[in-house]
């Protein structure tokens, strides 16, 4: 379990790397944190012939305020910055995106992983998607054509496919408003391990009342999914059990060795009520 | 002659001394060695299930710049390995595993080549330039493709694809048992194959000494000397000729004590080159392509009185073996064992059985940390609860009714159990639970309705295997023994060696706390030697709970004679008759003048440096050695698992509320490391319940190869576990002691299952199969609509 | 320098901080930093447990935290801080760490091969979180797996170090106090 081989190049900038990505083509790929990448490499399931690493550009690694109450956050932001950031620097009503941190592996990965290396690796049941799909996060890349920002909605095209140009990177990615009644919740049966099924829920609320809301799921598509059938139940007012069964039924999850179908539409009802009930607790 | 001491080490928790080197990382693993010029092997392995190999094309690995050399069966010529029993034909069938694969493959990641380079790195290169073509044929994959009637071989030998089939006991009349019995009960029994998983995986360094005429093969492996008998024999080598050195072993648990294939390839490539050869096997190929276990299906049924006493037993059982029989041990590894020993700690009046070992497409099967017994325990247990439920008795209360209590016991399968305490046990578990008040509630659980299981499993676990109980299985190499040797040097200080080789067991503490004993002396005096076929005299290694009950025993002995030397030089230098003396920490002194004594450093001194001094009759120097054997069925330790869970509706999963084991291992010579291996081998009884399973799917390709498949749990589900000790001291090992080495992981998987079954008992459904998967108890707590019933 | 490499690919230099020494390595880019560290430096007391990130048995700090080195190129750890198993015990005289020792008198430890790998996440665990309590230490002991424990004891030692930590930290404060 030794990687093929591969050139190293660190970059400098942000228009360095784009510029090196644009030069050596499908060969290149960007490594940050490398917790997913790495591992692919080690078992040969990858083997990029260049590895351009933008750990080095300070600039990607912030989190504060953006403008109108929304919060920025660099690509090169670990999770553990995330998880450990003091409120004031994550501002009010992100309070979900830090608690979805301790379903991310483990602390040791936490650490080395970044925010925009789990968007640009996009597993399907990556915390990350779910939440950029979920808050309508919008997504920063720059390339050699300058920078463009992607919705996330328009982000994630399958099983580890995005929008990304192979010589664009990731820079930032801006989670535009508070969510003070979001909440995500997840199964898998053994600590740390991807979600056989993640459910995450933002609602809308007007005092103790659900005015409607957004529901998105990772682990039963090929990506994260918003689930508008749900999220039609909460704009009615119907209860988070309907809510939660609008959904089972709306979805067609696969099976594989970790559950089938229909145990994942089990989990589906169960992880959207308790998402839900936990939102409104918030 | 033990020295009169109250400051015994034995029974004390005393500090480790492996501990301060693997704390610093200063311990010495197989892959921590480094020699000078030294190159890196990896394997080309089969990537189909079965096949007939139709072409092997290793020029281009040849050419990867820094692949030194690349090898096939043919190019090396190896012996095969073959382990066999003496059995007839109709019982069992031998079959050659040969080093590398030669024109067959049957499974995948059977080694096919060996590719040598530089560098790890570039082996693996190497490998990728390998061109292997295989004429597939279909796999067989499971119990029922393996046994039906036109079921293509998968060795031509072995008609039927069975290595091992015997039928045993059979008691006269036990048709008619079952005819007339009020309450038969049946089970259907299946369990995962799993992985041993040592943390650190197999591994070698191989190289050819000049000087000493030896290939020295340093290796992590439970059974130094059966590897030095393969190396010999496949490398065509004179035994002396090989030395075996196991260094610091990152865990075994059965894994290792059986020979690898790759091993044995490194070192012939290693003699080929003229170079140390290093080969550090992968994770991948660790979890796949190794040896693997479990894989058994029970088809029991019991018969009881209407009181719960249970009159008969008849069970079929059928292990997966994989594709090879392991070295030494066979393919009769798991269905002997399980056919033997089957009917446990309870009173079983009849019992016939049959036992199988069939061979499949799949890596093949090692011994795995209590072999057979936490299988058949879980078929046992869950009979025991089937009846409980027909005879409306409490399951605790049936198992108390059938429980061995007068010892010793001969059994109905002609194993003679020494004492224990199966009752007591039993009732102090029960107890531990209830005072816990687990009972009170499960009832208040219950009546909200959720759903919390109580659960138990009892169970003796035969240790110190002696070449007598061995013997008893046919196998043509029939282990047993061990050897010892204690030697004191002009310091006064001992180095003792043991056949037996640590690798998480903590011998090099515990057995010194034996010999410091039995010499009188400080812990920090003795050091023990072990795992160096060059400086053990012989020794069978570490398996089967044997170390401390056959292993310690025999460095009992050796230490005792070794004292005696020391009273015979000095009742020699007062003139007194040896008896007259006795070791007094550190010292000999005189039973009637007891501030007369002389001290273990004068006494060295005279058997070595002044040995003129000795009478004729005594040899100069001071070395000692033992043997120790038993000579009866071994020794049974006991214990009862209680094991509280709760099953969430929302997700199926099972959470282990609580955990009580009470364990008897007889004398304790280290209590913190008994309860060590107890609570360790409970999270490997609990990974088999819960967690870890290789399938494969319909082309024979193993379901898991890295950790994301292979659900190895972690301190989130692995509970805490509460662990009381009883004490029933073995008549027959020279301390005391049984052995405790695997006791944990036989009644964990039983007790799981059965608190499960407990916490499912409103729905009627009952669970059988392990592991259990959230999904399987999801769908036993969802009340089936009438469509979905099948 | 060492060359251990022998290869025809991209051959680089780079210089490492490895628990508090700086060394220069040829290398490939391609070589993990466990293996860097265990076969060009010698450092062979973290060790390879499944080169995937999910055992934790080449646990090291990097910049104080605990990150996997088998999920890290040699190459990217150029500048940052390096610490190992081996930099816990006393240099000179060898003594134990505290954490060493608590996992000793727990019986943390069996086979001793996810040792370093648990020693150097408690290590980074709780430097950054002193108060940690034992529900937290199990839930990061969980990052890593051991076989031979069943992982009471690792989580049993990490807490009783953790515990004697703070209680140390409570008497310097008041003798601070007193002063």
């Amino acid at each position: 379990m030794k990687p093929a081989p591969f050139r190293y190049h660190r970059a400098r900038d942000v228009e360095g790397a784009t510029a090196l990505l644009a030069e050596l083509g499908d060969e290149a790929k960007v490594i940050a944190g490398g917790q997913s990448l790495v591992a692919m490499m080690n078992f040969r399931l990858a083997r990029p012939g260049h590895l351009v690493d933008i750990a080095g550009l300070r600039e990607l690694d912030h989190l504060g305020a953006g403008s109108g109450g929304g919060l920025r956050i660099g690509a090169l932001t670990t999770h553990h910055t995330v998880e450990t950031a003091p409120a004031d620097r994550l501002g009010a009503g992100f309070e979900v995106i830090r608690d979805a941190m301790r379903w991310i592996g483990h602390l040791p990965i936490r650490t080395r992983g970044t925010v925009g290396g789990s968007i640009a690796h996009a597993d399907a049941t990556a915390e990350w998607c779910l939440l950029a799909v979920l808050l309508d996060a919008e997504l920063v890349a720059h390339g050699p054509r300058g920078r463009r920002t992607i919705p996330a909605g328009e982000f994630f095209f399958g099983y580890y496919t995005t929008a990304l140009e192979p010589d664009e990177i990731l820079v930032e990615i801006v989670f535009p408003g508070p969510a003070p009644h979001a909440a995500l919740a997840e199964f898998a049966e053994r600590r740390g391990d991807f979600a056989i099924v993640s459910a995450a829920v933002d609602l809308t609320t007007d005092g103790a009342d659900v005015r409607g809301g957004r529901v998105a799921l990772g682990g039963v598509a090929a990506m994260p999914v918003r689930v508008p059938e749900a999220e039609a139940v909460l704009a009615a007012g119907g209860s988070f059990r309907d809510c939660a069964e609008a959904a089972a039924r709306a979805v067609d999850p696969p099976g594989d060795a970790n559950g089938s179908g229909d145990y994942r539409k089990h989990l589906i009802r169960n992880l959207i009520e308790r998402a839900c009930k936990e939102a409104m607790s918030r | 002659m033990t020295s009169a001491r109250d400051d015994q080490l034995v029974g004390r928790s005393v500090a480790r001394r492996e501990d301060p080197r693997l704390l610093s990382g200063r311990g010495r693993f197989v892959d921590d060695i480094e020699l000078p010029g030294m190159l890196h092997a990896q394997f080309v392995r089969s990537t189909v299930a079965h096949g007939t190999i139709t072409g092997i094309d290793l020029t281009r690995v040849r050419q990867v710049p820094g692949v030194i050399a690349a090898f096939t069966a043919a190019d090396l010529e190896l012996g095969d390995i073959t382990a066999r029993l003496d059995r007839p034909p109709s019982e069992f069938v031998p079959t050659a595993m040969p080093v590398l694969a030669r024109d067959r493959v049957r499974y995948v990641g059977e080694p096919v080549a060996v590719v040598v380079a530089r560098d790890p790195y570039v082996a693996e290169d190497g490998l990728e330039a390998a061109t292997v073509t295989y004429a597939p044929l279909a796999p067989i994959r499971c119990e029922e493709q393996a046994l039906a009637p036109d079921a293509p071989r998968v060795h031509a030998e072995a008609a039927g694809n069975t290595l091992v089939d015997v039928s045993l006991f059979a008691t006269e009349g036990i048709d008619e048992v079952f005819d007339q019995a009020p309450c038969v009960v049946h089970v259907d029994v299946r369990t995962g194959r799993q992985n041993a998983l040592p943390l650190e995986t197999r591994g070698a360094v191989a190289r050819w000494d000049d000087r000493e005429e030896q290939l020295v093969l340093h290796t992590c492996t439970q059974t130094p000397h059966q590897v030095r008998t393969v190396a010999s024999r496949c490398l065509g080598l004179d035994e002396r000729a090989v030395r075996v050195i196991v260094p610091d072993m990152g865990g075994g648990f059965g894994l290792k004590c059986v020979v690898g294939r790759e091993e044995i390839a490194t070192a012939a490539a290693a003699l080929r080159l003229g170079r140390p050869v290093k080969w550090i096997e992968d994770r991948k190929d660790a979890l796949s392509a190794s040896f693997l276990a479990r894989e058994q299906h029970y088809r029991a049924r019991a018969a009881f009185d209407t009181d719960g006493r249970i009159l008969g037993l008849d069970t079929d059982v059928v292990c997966d073996m994989g594709a090879y029989s392991c070295y030494p041990f066979t393919a009769g590894i798991e269905p002997l064992m399980a056919a033997a020993e089957m009917p446990g700690v309870y009173k079983v009046p009849a019992y016939r059985v049959r036992g199988r070992g069939i061979t499949t497409n799949k890596a093949p099967t090692a011994p795995y940390r209590g072999v057979s017994r936490p299988q058949y325990v879980m078929a046992m247990e869950r009979l025991m609860e089937r009846a409980a439920r027909e005879l409306d008795l409490d399951p605790v209360e049936i198992r108390r009714r059938n429980v061995i209590t007068e010892f010793p016991y001969l059994g109905v399968n002609n194993i003679t159990y020494d004492p224990g305490s199966y009752l007591e046990s039993l009732d102090l578990c029960e107890q531990s639970l209830r005072e816990a008040g687990w009972y009170d509630r499960q009832a208040a659980a219950r009546a909200e309705g959720r759903h919390i299981g109580i659960g138990y499993s009892c169970f003796s676990e035969r240790t110190g295997y002696g070449s007598t109980a061995f013997a008893q299985r046919k196998m043509e190499v029939v282990p047993g023994f061990d050897v010892a040797e204690v030697r004191m040097d002009t310091s006064g200080a001992v180095t003792a060696t043991t056949g037996t080789i640590s690798h998480g067991q903590s011998h090099e503490t515990t057995m010194a706390q034996i010999v410091a004993d039995t010499l009188g002396l400080d812990l920090a005096k003795v050091k023990l030697h072990q795992g160096d076929t060059d400086r053990v005299t012989y020794g069978w290694g570490t398996f089967a709970s044997r170390s401390i009950a056959v292993g310690g025993s025999a460095v009992r002995l050796a230490a005792a004679k070794l004292g005696d030397k020391l009273r015979a030089i000095a009742a020699a230098e007062w003139g007194v008759h040896p008896d007259e003396t006795e070791l007094d920490r550190g010292r000999v002194r005189r039973r009637d003048a007891p501030d007369v004594a002389l001290t273990y450093e004068h006494l060295a001194d005279t058997a070595y440096l002044r040995s003129h001094l000795l009478p004729k009759d005594i040899d100069p120097g001071l070395t000692a050695t033992a043997v120790f054997d038993v000579h009866n069925d071994g020794t049974f330790s006991n214990a009862t698992h209680g094991v509280v869970v709760e099953l969430h509706e929302d997700t199926g999963q099972v959470e282990i509320l609580a955990y009580v084991c009470v364990e008897d291992c007889g004398v304790a010579v280290n209590p913190q490391v008994v309860e060590g291996q107890c609570r360790g081998g409970i999270a490997q009884g609990i990974s088999g319940a819960l967690f870890e399973q290789i399938t494969y799917d319909a082309q024979g390709e193993p379901s898991a190869t890295s950790f994301m498949d292979y659900k190895v749990p972690t301190a989130q589900e692995i509970p805490e576990v509460v662990i009381h000790h009883l004490e029933t001291p073995c008549a027959f090992t020279a301390t005391g002691a049984k052995g405790a080495g695997e006791g944990g992981t036989i009644g964990a998987p039983a007790a799981v299952l059965n608190a499960v079954n407990d916490a499912l008992r409103p729905t009627g459904v009952e669970l059988d199969n392990t592991p259990i998967t959230p999904e399987t108890v999801h769908r036993a707590l969802t009340p089936r609509t009438p469509e979905q019933t099948p | 320098m060492n060359d251990t490499t022998g290869l025809g690919d991209d051959v680089q230099l780079i210089t490492l901080d490895v628990n508090g020494a700086s060394h220069e390595v040829i290398t490939a880019p391609r070589r993990t930093l466990v293996d860097v560290l265990r076969h060009d430096l010698r450092l062979t007391g973290t060790h390879v447990g499944c080169e995937h990130g999910i055992c934790g048995a080449c646990t090291v700090l990097v910049d104080g935290l605990p990150v996997r080195a088998c999920l890290m190129f040699a190459a990217q750890a150029e500048g940052a801080r390096i610490t190992t198993v081996e930099s816990l015990a006393d240099s000179g005289t060898g003594e134990l760490s505290d954490l060493q020792r608590a996992f000793t008198d727990h019986h943390g430890l069996q086979c001793g091969f996810c040792t370093p790998g648990f020693l150097m996440l408690a290590q980074g665990f709780l430097a950054e979180r002193p108060e940690a309590t034992k529900e937290e230490i199990r839930e990061v002991v969980a990052a890593n797996l051991c076989r031979c424990t069943g992982y009471q004891t690792i989580v049993e030692a990490i807490d009783a170090c953790a515990t004697a930590r703070r209680a140390q930290r409570a008497v310097g404060a008041e003798e601070e106090s007193c002063n």
